[in-house]
């Protein structure tokens, strides 16, 4: 199986998000990673999926999607034409021990440090999985209390849009 | 003392829109879009809307017993004509009872308008009496769904889901309507604005695409048209006859696509599938061009699909992209709808052919041996009882193909497909897909509402019948004479025919007691008494036709006749589900045994 990162645009309707899921369950699809939120134009939305299929599949993921009344358009953004980043906050337990190592292993990686306490710290990194999974690593020892993640975010390299054609007429 | 003194105020030169309850604003909406009759059953949350219905005199609201005899009402509607058929239910226990003829209607794409009632929108969410979730119960088997909270949204809601279910490929669209939405007042404005941006059905096909079939057709030796419902649905019957007649292809005609192409035509190959005839399940199997119109290669239709169709390639025309594909790669796509490919192609098919025409000698040649060794047939059962097969021809001979033909699900159903022959599209109706048992007598009903010049059967299996028969009061009280043939052979026959085919005649559950030498219960003759129905019973074969006829010269009020046929008769050919087409058992005077399916 490849991944395969969908980005949607969509009307911002009740249910859409159930429509869109639904689908993904009903035909026996799994999302690997969902992030939702407002585009550039008011009204719509848009979604980035990743969905971890084989080609033929994916078509036919795609067409089923493209059905929905409330998806106005679909691309697939390949990984080398495209910018995907993840966005993560980690809460890591340290001491007066630990923690200088855990402040080095943040500034190595260009994350920063948004919470602390003394027993623990909360960590924000953006990037794309490759360095937010080897971040994880590097903090796992030290004792990970809490994980949160968005969905993987992607947009198109250059100066295309994928809102550029859809309101020509 | 004049009043012309006073001076009063005239009425403004552009008049304000009306201001209507959203109720009439429904109404109003229905009727502004052609809209003439509609099914459906009062409940709480309907109220305003009903109370709206009693005073208006241009759409005829058919009172129906349950709500799923509206959704296949509205569905034989729409099926016998090719315009939107539309139910109305209350919230809550009415909407889920529709929920099995949106199903159906989703899988056989037929263009359906449900309007359900909802909870005051100040009460949704919170479990409030009669309320369910019926845009999330019906989200996967609906097309598009629309929830009206306020007046004002209720003209551009129904107009959308008319348009979206009635355009492209048809389906099933659902308008959830708050009770205060309905009682609200709000201006009426028309047309409303639809507001759409994300539903653009692709109509014309791409020219190459048809330039390519045309080629492919002209190379092919052993080419099929396989025809699907979706010709039936885009009313590309005449196209379909012009560009076989030019190509001289065979053609087969699914379940979903009877009368499609008429059954009388030399090229016409007769229905491919589990019980299809040989001729047409063997066509698509050994050919090596199949061209598809409207029709999405069904399990049903394809056998053992890693083994079907070996050696063809395949044009497949779909106005739904993502039917292409799906199930079967196809060399050639073609996205349009069918009337237009069909007539592009016909056109394409005079450029490619100008100093050449294909030669399909040799393929005709072996269709027509096929058709000879193994025409359509049937033995007189051994118990000595009616065969099935022989009520359903005569009911086919007696009364025409004018008429229109409503089956329910399973051997009748096998057996109205095959013995009545079908000369004209919307002239069959059956659940295809789905397979819902219950669909006939309701589907009669809505196409008789539909066609009422036309003669309408109900061919229907004693199983089917218990399910909704409840809608022959609706027939009688609103004189909507259907006639309906109990096709009884006391079993629910395709069940009781697999256990005897595959699970060693135990025939668990499947003995219903409605037929010969049970205890009859219930008795069919009495209810069709009961129901104001003419009730006739036919037990031996020189009784068929005299109750045939009688059937035909009554029409002031419904007629059942309880045709008690022997319960051994199975539906030949079959091929078996699971294994290639090329299996297919034609088993006319016999049953072979099959190792394990």
């Amino acid at each position: 199986m490849t991944s395969h990162v969908l980005s949607l645009l969509v009307e911002d309707k009740p249910g859409l998000l159930t429509r869109v899921a639904g689908l993904f369950a009903r035909r026996g699809f799994n999302i690997e990673s969902l992030a939702v939120g407002h585009s550039e134009i008011p009204g719509l939305s848009r979604i980035t999926i990743m969905v971890d299929v084989e080609d033929v599949p994916l078509e036919q993921v795609t067409k089923q999607l493209n059905k929905l009344i409330n998806v106005i358009k679909i691309v697939e953004l390949d990984v080398a034409q495209s910018v995907q980043r993840e966005h993560l906050l980690i809460k890591v337990k340290v001491d007066n021990t630990t923690r200088s190592q855990v402040l080095e292993a943040v500034n190595l990686f260009r994350a920063r440090v948004v919470d602390v306490a003394t027993d623990a710290v909360v960590i924000e990194v953006t990037g794309d999985s490759g360095k937010t999974q080897a971040l994880l690593r590097v903090l796992e020892p030290f004792g990970i209390r809490e994980l949160a993640q968005s969905g993987l975010l992607a947009i198109g390299r250059g100066s295309k849009s994928i809102t550029e054609r859809v309101f020509k007429n | 003392m004049t009043t012309e003194t006073s001076p009063v105020p005239s009425a403004p030169a552009s008049a304000e829109p009306e201001m209507l309850t959203g109720s009439g604003a429904i109404i109003r909406t229905l009727e502004l879009l052609g809209v003439t009759d509609v099914f459906g059953i009062p409940g709480g949350a309907v109220i305003p809307l009903y109370d709206e219905l009693m005073t208006q005199t241009k759409i005829r609201h058919i009172l129906v017993r349950h709500e799923q005899g509206a959704g296949h009402a509205a569905e034989g509607y729409a099926s016998a004509t090719g315009r939107v058929g539309v139910a109305i239910a209350t919230s809550g226990p009415g909407a889920t009872n529709l929920v099995t003829a949106i199903a159906d209607a989703y899988m056989d794409s037929v263009p359906l308008l449900a309007i359900t009632g909802q909870v005051f929108s100040t009460s949704m969410g919170t479990d409030a009496f009669q309320e369910a979730d019926i845009i999330g119960i019906t989200m996967p088997i609906t097309k598009h769904s629309f929830l009206a909270r306020r007046a004002e949204e209720i003209p551009a809601a129904i107009a959308s889901a008319y348009h979206i279910a009635s355009t492209g490929r048809p389906g099933p669209v659902l308008v959830d309507i708050t009770k205060d939405a309905q009682q609200n007042l709000a201006p009426f404005i028309w047309p409303p604005k639809l507001d759409l941006p994300g539903y653009r059905p692709i109509v014309k096909a791409h020219g190459k695409q048809v330039q390519a079939a045309a080629q492919l057709l002209l190379n092919a030796k052993k080419p099929v048209l396989y025809v699907g419902g979706g010709v039936i649905r885009a009313h590309a019957s005449a196209e379909l006859i012009v560009l076989a007649e030019a190509t001289g292809a065979p053609v087969v005609t699914t379940l979903m696509a009877r009368g499609a192409f008429p059954d009388s035509h030399p090229q016409h190959l007769g229905m491919p599938g589990m019980h299809g005839t040989v001729p047409a399940v063997l066509a698509l199997q050994e050919s090596d061009l199949i061209i598809s119109f409207g029709a999405r290669f069904d399990d049903r239709v394809t056998g053992k699909i890693s083994e079907f169709a070996p050696n063809a390639k395949v044009v497949h025309v779909d106005v739904d992209p993502a039917e292409i594909s799906k199930i079967r790669f196809a060399d050639v796509p073609i996205v349009g709808d069918a009337k237009d490919v069909i007539a592009d192609l016909t056109l394409a098919w005079a450029e490619v052919t100008q100093d050449a025409a294909p030669d399909t000698a040799e393929w005709w040649t072996y269709l027509h041996g096929l058709k000879e060794e193994f025409p359509l047939g049937f033995t007189e059962p051994t118990d000595g009882l009616l065969a099935p097969q022989y009520v359903i021809q005569r009911i086919g001979e007696l009364t025409g193909p004018e008429a229109v033909y409503a089956a329910g699900v399973g051997q009748h159903q096998m057996w109205a497909a095959q013995y009545i022959k079908y000369e004209r599209p919307n002239s069959w109706l059956n659940s295809g897909g789905a397979g819902t048992m219950g669909y006939s007598i309701p589907a009669a009903m809505g196409a008789k509402v539909a066609e009422p010049d036309r003669v309408v059967w109900s061919i229907d299996g004693d199983g089917c019948f218990q399910m909704t028969n409840q809608e022959l009061a609706t027939c009688t009280i609103n004189k909507i004479p259907i006639k309906v043939a109990i096709i009884n052979n006391s079993s629910l026959g395709m069940v009781r025919q697999w256990q005897s085919l595959f699970y060693d005649g135990r025939h668990s559950f499947t003995d219903l007691n409605t037929g010969h030498g049970t205890a009859m219960v219930p008795d069919f003759v009495k209810m069709a008494d009961a129901y104001g129905a003419l009730g006739i019973r036919v037990t031996s074969k020189d009784q068929v036709d005299d109750a045939i006829k009688l059937a035909l010269a009554t029409n002031d009020r419904p007629v059942v006749i309880d045709f008690i046929v022997s319960p051994g008769a199975m539906v030949w050919p079959m091929v078996p589900q699971g294994v290639s087409n090329s299996f297919v058992q034609y088993a006319k005077d016999h049953a072979p045994t099959w190792g394990d399916e």
